[in-house]
C-alpha cells in the first residue's frame, strides 16, 4: 500500500471544517422532509385512536369520501401486504384493526388535495370503539391476572446478568430507588415525507429519517412490494435523537401514493408528533451497592423496569443496553441483574439518545453518592478508586480492550475552575429567570458530578455492517471525489465527516456528496454514535480501494513508457506525485472515472447467554461532568449555572462539531433533569405541545465548559469514538446529584419539580419489592 | 380570500383559506418554504418573520391580517451568493447542526443587531429566548451573535 509523503489536505481529518449542508441551512434553501413539493401531490392525514386500550367494533368512511378534493381514505383492510412492521418485533399494526392499543395508534389515513381539507375529511370517518380497561402502570402489567396487551403477554424482554457471587458480603451497603419520566426527542422538523408512485408499479420515498435501509425493510413488505421497488430518498432531516429509528408516516404516504397514483405528502402537527414517535422509556430502578470501608466496590443488586408502551420498537435493545451499564463505569466483582422491557398501554418507547444508558446512569450515579456519604469519602475520590480502565472485566464478562481513560475524564473534569459566585447580578440571572421572581434571598448552590459510558454501534452479535461508493473523475478544474452513502444527515454532521475523510484518505479537496438514497448499500443507522466509525470506515477502505487503482493505472501508464516510478505514489492536490516530484496531473489518468464500493465491518460481537454473559458491545465512550446549581429553597426554582465535561473520544475528526454535540447533548440531559417530561394519566398524553411540553431555551442553558480525552482507539478508522450520546447519559445525573447537593433533599425521581425542591412532594416510593419476572432466573 | 402583500420587495397575491395564517400562505402559496412550521403556537421561532419591519411569529399571524403590509423573510437576506453577516457568523461559528431553527434564529438575531449593535450576553439570551433549538446547546449560537455584531460593525 502506498504511503502518501505530503503536506495535509487542506478540510481534512482532524480540521473544523465548516458543514457541508451549512450555506443552503443558513439560507433557508435547504430542503427537509416537510419542505418537500411535487406537481398534483396530495395531502395525507391521519385518523388515531383517541383511547388507550379499544376495540374497534366499525369502521365507516364514506362520509369522507363524499367531502370534495378528497381521493383516498384507506383502513387496515387496504394495507397491500403485511400488516404489520416493527424495527425488532414484528408487532406493529400498520393500522389498527379490532384492537388498538395506545392512544394515538393509527386507524385510518386519508389523502386530499390539501391539508385542511384531509383533516376535515379525516373528521368524517366514522370509528365506532368499545373502550376497554388499560394497563398503564409498568409494575402492574407484570402482576399475575393484568390485562394483556399483547396476547403473548406483558413482557418485551427479560435480561438476567449474574457476574461473580450472587451472595457476597459487602462491609457497607447502600440502597436506592429511582424513577426517570418519560421524555420525548423534541425534534425541532416534524415527521414528514412524500412518496411519489413510479411507472414500474414501484414507489420512491422521500424521508426524513435515521436509516433508509431499515425503512425500505419494514416498508417494502407491508406494500406488498420487492425490496428494489421500493426507492428511499434521504428528505432533509430537522433532528432525529432516535425519534426517527421507527416508521412514523412512511408506509402510510406510499399507501396513498399508490392507491391515487399521485404523489402524496405527509407532514405531521406538532401535536401529531407527539402521538408519531416513540418516547424515551420511563424507569423505575432499584439499586443495592455494597463496597469495602475503603471504598472498593464489592457488589451491586440492580432491577430495572422500563415502560415499552404498547408495542416492542426497540425495547429489547434498550433495555439490553440499560442492563448492562446498570454498574457503572466501574469495576464491581459480584453483581446480579434483572431487567424488564414490559408492554403497557402507554405510547410506545423506543430509542432515544443514551438508548437506556441514561436512566441506569441516574440510578448508579446516585448510588455512588449515597455510597461516598456514608463512607466519608469525597465523591470524586470514590469513583476514582472504581473506575474502569483497558483490561476491565464488566458485569457481562466482556473484557475492556481498547481504550477506558475513566480516572483521566474524571480528574479533567474535576480539575475544571468552578464559575465564581457573582457578587452583583442582574435578576434574570436568579432561577426562575425572565420571570423575574427571584432577588436571591434563599438561595443555596450545589456542585454535583457523575460519571457514565456507552456502547458505540450495535451490539449483541448484530453486523450493522455500512456500504460507501466512492467515484473519482476528472471535473472541470481537477479530480473530483464523489461520495454516496446512504448516512442520514440528521444534523449530527456526518455527511461533513465523510468528506473530511474523502479528502485526508485522497489527498483531493473536490469532495461532492452524491444524495443519500437506497441505490447504495446499507449504512446502518444514523443512532448508536456509529456513523463516524462506520460509514466513515467504509468511506475509507472505498478511497483506498479507489487510489490503490488510480496508482495501478499510473504505474501501467510509466511502464509503458518505460518510465521508472517511486515505490510509493501519493495525490497531492491535483498531481500524482512519487518521492515528492510531481508525475502527471491525476486527471490524466481518469478518461474513465474510477469507482469503488466497500463495507465496513466492525468487530464481531457475542449476544448474552442465560447468565448474561459474552463479548457484547463493540467499544466504549465515557464521560464525566461536574454541574453547578441555584436552588430557590422557597420558591423551588431551580437553575445550572455551568455544566463542565470531558468526553473519551477517541481522536476528534472535526472538533467543533465534537464540541456542538457534547453541548447539544448536554441540553437534552439538562431537559430530563429539570423540565422534560411526557405527562400520562391512564394512557393518555397531558401535554402534547411546545406550549406544555418544555425543552431548555437559551435561557435555561448555562456555559457548557468542554474538554476532549483524545485517545485515539485501536483498530477502528482515525481512533476517533463516536461522541453523540455519552454526554446526554451523564447530563442528567450531575444535575440532578447538584440539585441534591444543595437542598439535602433525596431527589430520586427525574424530572425534579420545584414540588420536589421545597419537599412538597416527597420522595418516590417503590409501590413494593421490584416485581419478579416469570421464568427468569 | 385574496391577500395581498409585499413579500421581499415584491408585490405577491395568494388566494387563501380565511383560517390560513401568514406562514401558510408562505410557504404553501408562495413556495418560500425557508420560515418553518415546528410549533404553530409561537413557542419556537422557527418561522420568525418581519411583518412591517416588526420581528412575528408568522405562525401566529394570520395571513389576512398581512393584507397590504411588507413582509421579509429569511430568503431576502442574502444577496446571491454573498451571505448575510448573520448567516456568515452561524456558519463560521457552528451555531447550524440540523438547521430546522436556523432560519428563525437568523432573522431574530439580524433584528436583534439592528436594534442594538453591541448586545450583551444577557441581552442575546432575553431576545432570543423565543427561539428553540433542539440540537445545538445554544453556546455556539451566543458565539454567532458575537461574531456577527463584529462583522457588522457593533462590538
Amino acid at each position: 500500500m502506498s504511503i502518501r509523503i505530503r503536506e495535509r489536505t487542506k478540510g481534512g481529518v482532524g480540521e473544523s471544517v465548516r458543514r457541508v449542508d451549512g450555506t443552503p441551512k443558513v439560507k433557508g434553501q435547504f430542503l427537509y422532509g416537510s419542505d418537500l413539493w411535487a406537481e398534483d401531490m396530495l395531502w395525507g392525514y391521519t385518523v388515531r385512536s383517541p383511547h388507550p386500550h379499544a376495540r374497534i367494533r366499525a369502521v365507516d368512511v364514506t362520509q369522507a369520501l363524499t367531502v370534495s378534493g378528497v381521493h383516498a381514505a384507506l383502513l387496515a383492510s387496504d394495507v397491500p401486504g403485511s400488516k404489520t412492521y416493527g424495527l425488532e418485533v414484528n408487532d406493529q399494526p400498520v393500522l389498527a384493526w379490532e384492537r388498538v392499543r395506545y392512544q394515538g395508534e393509527p386507524v385510518a389515513v386519508v389523502a386530499a388535495t390539501d391539508l385542511e381539507t384531509a383533516r376535515r375529511a379525516a373528521e368524517r370517518i366514522k370509528v365506532i370503539y368499545e373502550v376497554l380497561p388499560a394497563v398503564t402502570d409498568m409494575e402492574q402489567a407484570l402482576r399475575r391476572g393484568a390485562i394483556r396487551v399483547h396476547d403473548h403477554g406483558n413482557v418485551v424482554k427479560h435480561v438476567h446478568i449474574e457476574h461473580g457471587s450472587p451472595k457476597a458480603k459487602a462491609e457497607v451497603w447502600v440502597e436506592g430507588y429511582y424513577e426517570t419520566g418519560m421524555q420525548d426527542q423534541a425534534i425541532l422538523g416534524p415527521e414528514s415525507g412524500m412518496a411519489v408512485p413510479a411507472e414500474d408499479g414501484g414507489i420512491d420515498l422521500y424521508v426524513a429519517t435515521q436509516w433508509l435501509h431499515v425503512d425500505q425493510e419494514q416498508v417494502a413488505p407491508c406494500l406488498g412490494l420487492p425490496k428494489e421497488k421500493v426507492r428511499l430518498h434521504l428528505a432533509g432531516v430537522g433532528g432525529a435523537f432516535g425519534s426517527r429509528e421507527d416508521v412514523s408516516m412512511h408506509i402510510h404516504a406510499c399507501m396513498l401514493a399508490l392507491h391515487t397514483r399521485r404523489p402524496v405528502k405527509m407532514v405531521y402537527s406538532r401535536e401529531e408528533s407527539f402521538f408519531g414517535h416513540v418516547h424515551r422509556h420511563p424507569a423505575r430502578l432499584w439499586m443495592r451497592h455494597g463496597a469495602t470501608r475503603d471504598g472498593r466496590l464489592v457488589a451491586v443488586h440492580a432491577r430495572l423496569v422500563i415502560d415499552g408502551g404498547a408495542y416492542a420498537s426497540s425495547s429489547p435493545a434498550v433495555i439490553t443496553n440499560a442492563s448492562t451499564f446498570a454498574a457503572g463505569p466501574y469495576e464491581v466483582p459480584n453483581a446480579v441483574i434483572d431487567g424488564t422491557a414490559v408492554y403497557t398501554n402507554n405510547p410506545p418507547c423506543g430509542a432515544m439518545r443514551g438508548f437506556g444508558a441514561v436512566q441506569a446512569c441516574f440510578a448508579y450515579e446516585a448510588q455512588m453518592d449515597r455510597l461516598a456519604a456514608k463512607l466519608s469519602l469525597d465523591p470524586v475520590e470514590l469513583r476514582l478508586r472504581n473506575a474502569l480502565a483497558t483490561g476491565s472485566v464488566l458485569p457481562t464478562g466482556q473484557v475492556i480492550r481498547g481504550t477506558a481513560p475513566v480516572r483521566e475524564v474524571i480528574r479533567r473534569c474535576a480539575a475544571i475552575p468552578l464559575p465564581p459566585e457573582p457578587v452583583e447580578r442582574d435578576p434574570i440571572t436568579y432561577p426562575g429567570g425572565a420571570g423575574n421572581v427571584s432577588r436571591g434571598e434563599r438561595l443555596r448552590r450545589g456542585v454535583g458530578f457523575a460519571v457514565g459510558y456507552k456502547n458505540i454501534a450495535y451490539s449483541t452479535g448484530f453486523d450493522d455492517s455500512a456500504e460507501a461508493r466512492v467515484k473519482l473523475f476528472a471535473g472541470g478544474t481537477g479530480p473530483v471525489a464523489e461520495v454516496h452513502s446512504a448516512a442520514a444527515e440528521v444534523g449530527q454532521g456526518v455527511h461533513t465527516v465523510l468528506v473530511q475523510i474523502a479528502r485526508e484518505e485522497l489527498g483531493i479537496e473536490q469532495v461532492i456528496l452524491h444524495p443519500s438514497d437506497t441505490l447504495v448499500g446499507s449504512a446502518g443507522s444514523s443512532s448508536a454514535s456509529r456513523q463516524t466509525m462506520m460509514s466513515g470506515g467504509a468511506v475509507q477502505l472505498a478511497c483506498r480501494a479507489v487510489r490503490d487503482q488510480l496508482f495501478e493505472r499510473v504505474r501501467r501508464w510509466a511502464r509503458t513508457r518505460g518510465l521508472a516510478l517511486a515505490p510509493q505514489l501519493a495525490i497531492a492536490g491535483t498531481d500524482v506525485v512519487g518521492d515528492g516530484r510531481t508525475i502527471a496531473p491525476v486527471t490524466d489518468f481518469l478518461d474513465e472515472p474510477i469507482v469503488a464500493t466497500r463495507v465496513y465491518h466492525h468487530r464481531k460481537t457475542e449476544s448474552l447467554d442465560a447468565r448474561g454473559q459474552g463479548d457484547a458491545h463493540v467499544l466504549f465512550a465515557f464521560a464525566a461532568q461536574r454541574a453547578v446549581v441555584e436552588v430557590d429553597e422557597e420558591l423551588g426554582l431551580a437553575r445550572v449555572v455551568q455544566v463542565a465535561c470531558v468526553q473519551d473520544v477517541g481522536r476528534a475528526l472535526n472538533p467543533q462539531s465534537v464540541h456542538g454535540q457534547i453541548e447539544g447533548g448536554t441540553a437534552q440531559g439538562l431537559g430530563l433533569a429539570v423540565m422534560e417530561e411526557i405527562l400520562i394519566k391512564d394512557g393518555r398524553v397531558l401535554n402534547p405541545s411546545f406550549t406544555d411540553y418544555l425543552i431548555p431555551t437559551i435561557l435555561d442553558m448555562p456555559p457548557v465548559v468542554s474538554e476532549l480525552v483524545e485517545e485515539p482507539e485501536p483498530g477502528v478508522p482515525f481512533g476517533a469514538k463516536g461522541v453523540g450520546e455519552p454526554s446526554t447519559i451523564v447530563g442528567t445525573a450531575a444535575i440532578a446529584a447538584a440539585l441534591r447537593n444543595a437542598t439535602g433533599r433525596e431527589l430520586n425521581r427525574v424530572p425534579v419539580r420545584p414540588d420536589d425542591l421545597v419537599g412538597l412532594e416527597p420522595p418516590r416510593k417503590s409501590a413494593g419489592p421490584p416485581p419478579p419476572v416469570k421464568g427468569a432466573a | 380570500m385574496i391577500v395581498r402583500l409585499k413579500v421581499n420587495g415584491e408585490w405577491r397575491e395568494a388566494d387563501v383559506w380565511p383560517g390560513a395564517s401568514l406562514l401558510y400562505l408562505l410557504r404553501e402559496h408562495l413556495g418560500l418554504v425557508g420560515s418553518k412550521n415546528a410549533c404553530e403556537q409561537g413557542e419556537c421561532g422557527s418561522c420568525s418573520v418581519w411583518l412591517d419591519g416588526t420581528l412575528v411569529c408568522s405562525c401566529l399571524v394570520l395571513a389576512a391580517q398581512a393584507h397590504e403590509l411588507e413582509v421579509r423573510t429569511v430568503e431576502a437576506l442574502a444577496e446571491g451568493p454573498r451571505l448575510h453577516p448573520v448567516q456568515e457568523a452561524f456558519l463560521e461559528a457552528g451555531a447550524v447542526q440540523c438547521g430546522f431553527c436556523t432560519p428563525g434564529l437568523i432573522v431574530a438575531v439580524a433584528d436583534l443587531l439592528e436594534h442594538d449593535p453591541a448586545p450583551g450576553e444577557l441581552t442575546v439570551r432575553e431576545a432570543l429566548a423565543g427561539n428553540l433549538c433542539r440540537c445545538t446547546g445554544y453556546a455556539k449560537i451566543l458565539d454567532a451573535v458575537k461574531l456577527a455584531a463584529q462583522k457588522m460593525g457593533g462590538v
